[in-house]
């Protein structure tokens, strides 16, 4: 008899292609996604070397990093930007890569269109050139970030060198009080283990509390799995899963599908199964949270008040909050909840799903956009952009005095152009968040 | 391919924790298509006023470290995002070497494979180094990745821990991506099963 396996197991062993004594796994990657950024310098080594990309259908493209989100039929200003753009074209032309590129209508944040067109499935092995790839891992499948020489060997082999990550179990059981967003449960996770308090792990949110959530809010989750340092962050496929990627473009049809089901029912982590690292958290217990500092790990209850440095005692973290602080032009034991704000940023591979976007126009309707704020709504994809017209949500968003504009990453990565001055506070959704790039102020 | 057997160097000191790749290169420069001159703007917004011009008290730009190639950080060096733009800033700049009590998972990965070496030392040993470079800013260190040891002035020799792979890439200049082609058989069996 097999022993009890973790639903990472599963997906790790039946991917290992080979293994020498004393080297990391060779392993086998199914869906690579790319996109502008963190491609180009791969695909040059592709051309000096002469090599192919070894399996162009399991490749996919898109633009979403440097691309601005204004009008599409005007010009891309940024030279530097529209030249990495052309590159993105060129590279997918030359090497026979699908690329959703400015004027498909299912271009979007590459975390976004993954799911949202079916390539994202259960039990894969994906990877692509940016941190959050944690995001595919909502559907079972171990989905991780890499670099771009990674992105290279990947496109000639099909393949990575990697070493086997540990397990961390994140329990949370309970249900969760009213108001309380899935973004609240990961950044009560970072704030209890800190942003390096998983590195070398892949954490499984498990529990009753996941199990209720949508897949739209188990994405949000394991898209900041990263924050926390993990490798890859990965949540059981369940009914809720199978109907989610039911139909959609590149899910399997007829027999395939029901052949596909049956062996995604076999990935949930075993009975008797263990971990390296297991935490508990109460769902009841949570609230909704808010950062104070220039990482995402320095969060808290949004009614409580900002931590004063004096009463740490370590110094490097003591030195580390004061720096925040500063930076943040907060007082200690100020609490968040009055201060003052000049840009909001709904968006990002984080929250910028067509049910984020009901949220924020629920909250939004009949009201204005304060004189002295700027806020930005920035859909995930092309496709979530047309869901939300379609039921009028930019009316809502535009009426309510908010620029409605087109999909991309925008001010998350903030290397579109669209930025925060210097000075300014800005409260975003996204999910990353070193401290030049968002959550708070410039 | 990346290439590494030893070192000795100054250290340029910057005890600050959590420092992410958005810290080490900002996002506006991730537009390039090329590798090429990505060390300009290591540290940038740390390094440059607004104008472009030098901030004389950021520790770069300081006479004392001009040159060094071994860069010691707070704990938790690297984290965030994936560009790998991270560790062509930093080797573009001429740093060979990072020490810290630990690094990201991505990070460390990316750093090896462009012949940074991702120097884990224990907590101890990591303020003994910026008390040293405090006290006496021009003393060297030597690093030997063979023997996996960095040798302070006083002749203490403190062990670090390296994955067995990446020495073995590193001292001998193994191509990864020569490494994985080797196995063509294996991954179209893979594939055809």
């Amino acid at each position: 008899m097999t022993p009890p396996l973790t639903l990472f197991q599963k997906v790790w062993n039946s991917h290992v292609v080979a293994q020498e004594k004393d080297s990391p796994a060779v392993l086998y990657i199914d869906l690579h996604l790319v996109h502008e950024v963190t491609s180009p310098q791969a695909f040059t080594g592709l051309r000096t070397r002469k090599l192919k990309v070894r399996r162009p259908e399991k490749t996919v493209a898109t633009m979403d990093h440097s691309i601005p989100t204004h009008d599409p039929s005007l010009p891309i200003l940024d030279e530097i930007a529209a030249k990495q753009i052309a590159q993105m074209e060129t590279n997918a032309k030359e090497f026979g890569i699908s690329l959703y590129g400015m004027t498909s209508p299912h271009r979007g944040i590459v975390h976004v269109i993954g799911p949202e067109l079916g390539l994202t499935q259960p039990g894969m092995t994906i990877v692509c050139g940016d941190s959050h790839t944690s995001t595919h891992g909502a559907f079972g499948a171990l989905a991780f970030g890499i670099g771009t020489t990674e992105v290279e060997h990947v496109l000639a082999t099909q393949c990575l060198l990697q070493k086997q990550p540990k397990t961390f179990e994140v329990k949370i059981e309970g249900e969760l009080q009213k108001g309380v967003s899935a973004k609240d449960i990961i950044l009560a996770l970072l704030a209890q283990i800190g942003i390096g308090g998983a590195t070398g792990h892949v954490f499984e949110y498990r529990g009753s509390a996941i199990k209720n959530l949508n897949m739209e809010q188990r994405m949000t989750i394991c898209n900041m799995s990263i924050e926390g340092g993990a490798r890859a962050g990965m949540i059981a496929p369940d009914d809720e899963t199978f109907q989610y990627i039911a139909g959609r473009e590149f899910t399997p049809k007829g027999e395939a599908w029901e052949k596909a089901l049956l062996r995604w029912k076999q990935l949930p982590t075993d009975d008797g199964a263990t971990f390296d690292k297991t935490i508990t958290l109460n769902a009841g217990d949570l609230v909704p949270m808010i950062t104070y500092g220039t990482n995402p790990g320095m969060g808290m209850k949004i009614t409580d008040h900002v931590p004063d440095p004096d009463s740490i005692k370590d110094e490097s973290q003591k030195l580390a909050l004061t720096k925040a602080l500063n930076y943040m032009g907060l007082k200690p034991n100020q609490p968040m909840l009055g201060q003052r704000i000049d840009v909001v940023f709904i968006g990002s591979c984080t929250n910028s799903r067509i049910s984020d976007l009901r949220l924020a126009a629920s909250l939004m309707k009949d009201r204005k956009v304060a004189s002295s704020v700027r806020a930005l709504i920035v859909p995930g994809s092309q496709e979530i952009k047309k869901q939300a017209e379609q039921e009028g949500l930019d009316k809502i968003f535009k009426s309510a005095g908010a620029e409605w504009r087109e999909a991309g990453c925008s001010m998350c990565i903030a290397m579109n152009g669209d930025q925060i001055e210097s000075g300014q506070y800005a409260v975003t959704h996204g999910g990353g968040g070193g401290s030049h790039r968002k959550d708070h102020r410039r | 391919m990346a290439h590494f057997t030893s070192l000795t160097s100054r250290i340029i000191p910057l005890p600050i924790n959590d420092i992410d790749t958005d810290q080490i290169i900002p996002a506006r420069f991730l537009k390039a298509i090329s590798k090429d001159g990505m060390g300009d703007n290591l540290f940038a917004d740390w390094r440059y006023n607004a104008d472009g011009s030098p901030k004389k008290d950021f520790v770069l730009n300081k006479d004392e470290y001009n040159g060094a190639q071994i860069l010691l950080a707070g704990d938790n060096f690297g984290c965030g995002s994936s560009r790998e733009h991270a560790p062509w800033a930093l080797t573009g700049y001429g740093f060979r070497a990072v020490i810290s009590t630990s690094f990201a998972d991505i990070f460390r990965n990316n750093a090896l494979k462009n012949g940074l070496l991702p120097i884990i030392v224990d907590a101890e040993t990591h303020r003994d180094l910026f008390d040293l470079t405090e006290e006496s800013p021009r003393a060297e260190i030597a690093i030997d990745l063979a023997a996996q040891t960095v040798t302070l002035p006083n002749g203490k020799k403190v062990p670090f821990p390296m994955d067995g792979f990446a020495k073995t890439c590193l001292l001998e200049g193994v191509d990864e991506l020569g490494y994985l082609m080797k196995f063509e058989k294996q991954i179209a069996e893979y594939e055809a099963t």
